[in-house]
């Protein structure tokens, strides 16, 4: 099954220049239809007003966590099987383990490069 | 001497006696008293070394409060500790406007490779996307200088809790030692290394341009 190059994409990060430089990775990678938020509430809020085929966040923000943001997607019955990949400088083990517990599809750690973050992709969205 | 024996005590001894009758009540009660006085003896010496720790003890704390008292704590919370907090602030400040600077840049340059053609739009893209991935370091920086700020808070907490506890001692150290008024010659080299200035202090590049003027 083909990769649909045009489904929107949430990115979610309190760092505007993170949001900008996953943004515009993704526009290399083809993916066009990017939208934003700073933290997890403002990013629930969006999930639920549109339709989107993945969410990449950050763990570290403030009102509302990564880890948190994805329990509620995974609690909440339109979003439950919604891809989300977490990219975040938080890399031990244990938060691992918790957001694998909580669902996570991926997991990527900062500072990433561009090819980690294709080889990512194509793990949870499929090859394109 | 029998006076000093308590009477509850007299009563054990005559209770002891009906046991034991070899012994007369004064005869118990003439050791157990010699026994008493010397422990009492004892508790006198035993009292005053007591005493002795304790007031060594009391020298101790006083000298640490006015050793505490001089590292004027009051200063590392009302400059030290704001001052540390604004400059990491005006860095992670900088740092986002000079990586957006950065990113626009690269935003244009990339906007350029249609332009190209395709073995050089290659690799301005591969430039690029090296430049996109470097800029990486502002969010981990960000975050780094955060956890800072964060540990100097906890700081500012505690020593917020010195200052409130030493309070007298810092005012009678701060009466007794006045903070000399700064004599310093302005131009001195010394006092003329200040390093970079928060945005809100820092000379504006039209102000020196004109000041500059003024010696024409």
């Amino acid at each position: 099954m083909s990769v649909d190059m045009q489904m929107n994409i949430l990115i979610v990060d309190d760092y505007k220049t993170m949001l900008r430089i996953i943004r515009n990775l993704l526009k290399q990678l083809g993916f066009n239809n990017v939208d934003e938020a700073t933290d997890g509430s403002m990013a629930l809020q969006k999930l639920r007003d549109k339709e989107y085929g993945l969410v990449i966040s950050d763990w570290n923000m403030e009102p509302m966590t990564g880890i948190q943001l994805l329990r509620e997607v995974r609690a909440d019955a339109k979003l439950k099987a919604l891809p989300f990949i977490m990219i975040t400088a938080e890399s031990k083990t244990e938060n691992v383990i918790a957001a694998k517990e909580a669902g996570v599809n991926n997991y990527i750690v900062k500072p990433f490069n561009a090819a980690t973050l294709k080889t990512k992709l194509a793990s949870v969205i499929g090859n394109f | 001497m029998s006076g000093a024996v308590p009477a509850e005590l007299v009563a054990k001894l005559s209770a002891l006696k009906t046991r034991m009758p070899s012994y007369t009540k004064d005869e118990i009660q003439e050791v157990v008293t010699e026994m008493l006085s010397s422990m009492e003896g004892d508790l006198s010496e035993m009292n005053l070394k007591l005493y002795a720790e304790v007031e060594s003890l009391a020298r101790y704390i006083v000298s640490a409060k006015t050793e505490i008292a001089a590292l004027r704590p009051d200063e590392i919370m009302s400059d030290h500790i704001p001052n540390a907090t604004d400059e990491l602030d005006a860095i992670v400040g900088s740092t986002e406007e000079a990586t957006n600077g950065i990113l626009q840049a690269m935003e244009s340059l990339e906007g350029l490779t249609a332009e190209m053609d395709p073995a050089m739009a290659e690799k301005v893209t591969e430039a690029v996307t090296l430049v996109y991935e470097s800029c990486n370091f502002q969010d981990i920086t960000g975050q780094r200088i955060t956890k800072v700020v964060k540990a100097l808070k906890h700081i500012e907490s505690k020593v917020d809790a010195l200052v409130a506890a030493f309070g007298d001692e810092i005012s009678k150290y701060k009466a007794a030692h006045p903070t000399p008024e700064k004599a310093e010659d302005p131009m001195s080299d010394k006092a003329l290394l200040n390093g970079p200035q928060l945005a809100a202090n820092a000379g504006k590049q039209d102000d020196i341009d004109a000041l500059l003027a003024s010696f024409d």
